[in-house]
């Protein structure tokens, strides 16, 4: 049962959350509500789980996550965590009660609520965790909720830039947090908490343990707003005071104090740990206080006291004792009840006046008197005044500060700065309390202040009962409780302490009437400089906002930059040249590293006739190379030859299918680039290019790249060439073609039946394609000296012109006569042959893919011979029709037998007897073909058709232009 | 005949690897229809050359694979064939719609200075 509950008091601020999300919008009243309810809930949850939690050891939730990874899924609930429950669902509560007034009805609500509930549900994750993977997990999740709640009001630049800079430092901590986590979990060979814990005497003296540690600290101290980090705090102070008094008092920054608690068992007691802590808390205990006393914005001031007081936590963790400990683990609640409060008391100020500039902000008692009791009780509190729950914990700080703990100068330091800490905790709460409350009424205020709604005030009120009665009867309200947390993070060590107020005349209560007696003087002597400053004395240069700026500028923006001018191009050559490069590269080196012998495998005699064959074929490739810049028809023949040639290569060479398929490829792809030449600029041998050494070079090194890579394809290709084969799966498909395949032709076989999943792909490729190429033409604008006939037709037209007898266009239409009369009486021909070489492809060379080709290497014959409107006005092709109908035939095959109970793509034969025919083999990848020839014959042609259509596109176009420009004239 | 074929698919890859690296659109294209070539070849040729052995069983009965070309690079080079001319003709159009656009036929839209 218990278990279930700890499952529950996460999940329901997530579940909240989203529930917010769908909640009706419009009226602010029902996110408030489900997002109070779902406070209660997980307070009531983290009450009715104290007598499991106080009696045993932890309650515990496993689940796996990833287990080949060793990770779980682990909630755990000891002392600790639950009063770190009761804490973020307690004031949670307050606070959301506090917001429904605060919000106003303009800002949207459920965003509020939606990112407070979810921050929540991180927070409450954090403190669960029983792994510290986890852990992490939760902790980035608070960075992230605090950065949207940081930003809410995302209008304001201050919001902006104090969420960038909260996130940044939070993130790069948390960053920090998971290396150091993960060094952790690799000593003690396990993440669970529970692990670790019982591992402190290896972590300590393991040889990674100050990696570990230091990342870690960085974690902590980003997260809990300690120097040298700690200048996110007051820029965050943008965000609504219900998110500060929420994130900044009992959350989001007690994250930091709670993990180095957590840790402190197993962590602490270290030369490093007592150096890095003890000087980071120490710095942030006085210099917090320091500032907080020269602000003049209200929160701002509350922002620099809590890095103050957070600093005093760290300080107290950082010395190692026990009894140091508890009371850290003591003044974070303390911390907690108090700063809530203050937070929530300056909003209602903050509301109430329409300011918080303590300059602007006097004699307030008058107008509301309630508040300003309230205020000026949780201000002594923080102040430690004697009789409130901060005095409590403040005494126990002086004693363990007078202790020595590790002999250094910061030991010796640590009773001095305690005390002079405390001086300035009490001036700026003086200065708090004075300059807003007390003195004479306030001058032009934006409001007319009067006392706020009750159940706005209520939350103040209770937490400032909670900072009475904890502070008067210690021992009989937080007492147990407090016990509790400490026993389960002491454990064994847990030591004896008393939380009497009275404890006898001894140092700590000196040190403690020193420093109420100092701050007093302290406001009393320099209280109006303050009031009047411009800056902090010294310090107030120093901005750590503005260094974090200019680093932020700097990486994101300049070290961008330069990297991009340095390493980026926009060129298409360099790119190219560093791919070919890098491929040569790649093929170099193994063979560098394994050395390039060649075999003595091979076919035997050299066969002149092939030699000769490819010493054409070579010429031709190495010319088209050549002419491909000035003479591009040529160069297109010269392509075409050196595709013939290579067709031979496979018919010689024992591959009929590929030399068929290749054969109707080049026809296409020769006809394809002949129809795209025509939109291509002029260019002209006798225009100069650009001379000078410079291009030569770059010729030459281009010339280099091409021969070393021409020779190291040729070096490998033989290499291989002359080696035996090895042991392929080749043989597979030889010997279950026939038997298991139905076919002959085992290329066939493969391509529809072994392999037909891969086909199934290629042919989709294919498709895709196709309609890419048809989108990218549709809205093809050709270059203005494109648009033009082209030479031929106008001296055509010019010699039609000349003669009056002949008429307009008669040339063209008798251009070629006789061979387009072929082609059109071909047209069957080619039908009859793509039919004959797709039927026979399964047992003899052919096939859907060669097929397909020749059927649309017909159609565009028809084009070619009868022109584009002449044929779409007889002959209407449909290709899109085509390759989706071949797609679906193909995937369809597939998919009938799964309903057969087989995988996808499994084919069926069987032989039936035709008459006349005989016996004939059936394949039910016979079908599956028939969708690979239609989506062939559909792609190939509305590739081609899109191309050839430009051509009366362009006249269409012309012909409007022409119109309007009559009707101009 | 091996030799033949290897200083073939050399050849190839030089012109076509040269065609690349030239600034402008339609030698990128005849560039990369050479290279195509080359590759076919080249993985064509892994499977050792065979003459007269094409990969079309005899009869029903049990057949051989030491009788026959290896029928596995050629099933991957006749995709490879129909799928070049696709990315051809794609690549065709994608220039020409460039040079449209850019008025000019340098690979990079805009000539070098």
């Amino acid at each position: 049962m218990e278990p279930f509950l700890l499952l529950l008091i996460l999940a329901l601020p997530f579940i909240g959350s989203l529930a917010v999300v769908l909640s009706p919008g419009g009226s602010r009243e029902p996110a408030t509500w489900i997002t109070g309810l779902t406070m209660l809930a997980c307070l009531i949850l983290a009450v009715s789980l104290y007598p499991s939690v106080s009696t045993t050891d932890a309650v515990r939730l496993q689940a796996e996550w990833l287990p080949s990874l060793g990770l779980n899924f682990t909630l755990r609930m000891d002392g600790f965590a639950w009063i770190f429950a009761l804490l973020v669902s307690g004031v949670g509560l307050l606070v959301v009660i506090y917001a429904r007034y605060y919000i106003s009805a303009e800002d949207p609500v459920r965003r509020f609520y939606m990112f407070f509930l979810a921050f929540t549900g991180s927070m409450l994750g954090v403190v669960l965790s029983g792994n510290l993977i986890l852990l992490v997990v939760f902790w980035e999740l608070t960075s992230i909720f605090s950065f949207l709640l940081i930003g809410y009001w995302h209008h304001t630049q201050a919001a902006r830039d104090g969420a960038r800079m909260a996130m940044t430092i939070t993130g790069m901590g948390g960053l920090a947090l998971l290396g150091g986590v993960l060094i952790l979990g690799h000593i003690v060979g396990s993440y669970d908490l529970d692990a670790v814990l019982r591992s402190g005497n290896l972590i300590r003296s393991h040889e990674l343990y100050v990696p570990a540690l230091v990342l870690i600290l960085l974690g902590t101290l980003t997260k809990s707003a300690q120097f040298p980090f700690h200048f996110w705090l007051p820029n965050a102070m943008a965000a609504p005071t219900p998110v500060s008094a929420f994130l900044h008092s009992a959350t989001m920054v007690k994250a930091g104090v709670f993990l180095m608690a957590r840790l402190w068992p197993v962590l602490s007691g270290t030369p490093e740990w007592f150096m890095i802590l003890g000087i980071a808390g120490m710095a942030s205990f006085v210099l917090g206080a320091y500032l907080a006393m020269f602000q003049h914005d209200l929160k701002g001031l509350l922002a620099y006291s809590t890095i103050s007081h957070l600093g005093l936590i760290t300080l107290l963790l950082s010395l190692g004792s026990p009894l140091a400990a508890v009371a850290a683990i003591f003044h974070m609640l303390n911390h907690a009840t108090f700063k809530a409060s203050l937070f929530m008391a300056a909003g209602i100020i903050d509301h109430e006046t329409g300011t918080r500039d303590l300059r602007k902000l006097s004699g307030l008692f008058r107008y509301m008197p309630i508040t300003a009791t309230l205020a000026m009780v949780a201000s002594a509190a923080m102040a430690g005044v004697p009789l409130l729950n901060g005095f409590l914990s403040k005494e126990m700080f002086f004693a363990e500060a007078v202790e020595t703990h590790a002999d250094s100068w910061l030991d010796t330091a640590a009773p001095y700065a305690a005390v002079l800490g405390s001086a300035l905790a009490v001036t700026y709460s003086l200065r708090l309390i004075h300059s807003i409350f007390l003195g004479a009424p306030p001058q032009d205020l934006p409001r007319e202040p009067h006392e706020p709604p009750f159940w706005m005030r209520f939350p103040v009120m209770f937490l400032v009962i909670a900072c009475l009665v904890i502070g008067i009867i210690p021992a009989l309200t937080i007492g147990p409780f407090l016990h509790v947390a400490v026993a389960s993070v002491l454990g064994d060590a847990t030591p004896q302490y008393s939380l009497a107020i009275w404890h006898g005349f001894n140092l700590p209560l000196a040190m403690s009437v020193v420093a109420l007696a100092g701050g007093a003087l302290l406001y009393l002597c320099a209280g109006a400089y303050l009031a009047r400053s411009e800056r902090p004395l010294l310090l107030g240069r120093i901005q750590g906002q503005r260094i974090f700026e200019r680093v932020m500028v700097a990486i994101s923006w300049r070290w961008a930059h330069l990297i991009e001018d340095v390493f980026g191009t926009r060129r298409l050559q360099p790119q190219m040249r560093l791919v070919i490069a890098a491929a040569v590269a790649a093929g170099t080196v193994p063979l560098l590293a394994s050395g390039l012998t060649f075999g003595t495998f091979g076919n035997g005699a050299t066969d002149f006739a092939f030699t000769g064959l490819w010493s054409v074929g070579m010429i031709c490739a190495v010319a088209a190379a050549y002419q491909a810049k000035f003479h591009r028809l040529a160069a297109l023949a010269l392509l075409g030859a050196t595709g013939l040639v290579t067709c031979v290569t496979f018919v010689w060479l024992s591959a009929p299918d590929l030399a068929a398929t290749q054969l109707v490829v080049e026809i296409v792809t020769t006809v394809l680039i002949l129809l795209g030449l025509r939109w291509l600029p002029k260019r002209s041998q006798d225009v100069a290019e650009p001379g000078g050494w410079m291009p030569r070079l770059r010729r030459f090194r281009d010339l280099a790249i091409a021969i070393v890579a021409g020779l190291g394809m040729t070096a490998i290709s033989y290499a291989v060439m002359t080696r035996a084969p090895p042991e392929t799966i080749a043989n597979f498909f030889v010997e279950k073609a026939y038997a298991e395949g139905g076919g002959r032709n085992v290329v066939n076989v493969i391509l529809v039946d072994f392999r037909g999943f891969d086909t199934l792909g290629e042919i989709t490729v294919l498709g895709i394609v196709a309609l890419t190429v048809f989108a990218l033409l549709r809205r093809f604008r050709p270059a203005p000296d494109s648009i033009e006939r082209p030479e031929q037709q106008r001296v055509q037209r010019s010699t039609e012109e000349a003669e009056p007898e002949v008429e307009a266009g008669a040339t063209k239409a008798e251009y070629l006569y006789v061979p387009s009369v072929i082609m059109q009486w071909m047209f069957p021909v080619v039908i009859v042959l793509a039919a004959y070489l797709f039927l026979r492809g399964h047992d003899a060379p052919g096939g859907g893919f060669a097929a397909g080709v020749a059927m649309a290497a017909g159609f565009i014959l028809q084009y070619m011979a009868g022109g584009t409107v002449w044929v779409e006005d007889r002959l209407r092709i449909l290709p899109v029709a085509w390759i989706g109908g071949g797609l679906l035939l193909a995937a369809f095959t597939g998919t009938a037998s799964i309903l057969l109970g087989d995988p996808f793509l499994t084919s069926y034969f069987r032989y039936v007897e035709v008459p006349f025919v005989g016996k004939v083999p059936m394949a039910s990848a016979a079908l599956f073909d028939l969708g690979v020839f239609s989506l062939v014959v559909g792609a190939t042609v509305l590739m081609l058709i899109a191309i050839a259509h430009q051509s009366i596109r362009r006249l269409r176009v012309a012909a409007r232009l022409e119109e309007e420009r009559q009707r101009w004239n | 005949m091996e030799l033949t074929l290897a200083i073939a698919i050399g050849v190839l890859t030089g012109s076509g690897v040269w065609l690349v690296l030239r600034p402008r659109t339609y030698q990128l294209v005849i560039g990369l229809s050479l290279l195509s070539y080359a590759v076919n070849l080249f993985i064509f040729s892994m499977g050792r050359l065979r003459v007269g052995a094409a990969p079309v069983l005899d009869g029903a009965s049990a057949a051989n694979p030491a009788d026959y070309a290896d029928p596995l690079p050629q099933a991957l080079v006749l995709t490879a064939i129909v799928i070049g001319f696709a990315t051809t003709a794609l690549l065709l159009v994608v220039l020409l719609v460039a040079r449209g656009l850019t008025r000019n036929d340098h690979v990079d839209g805009r000539e070098s200075s």
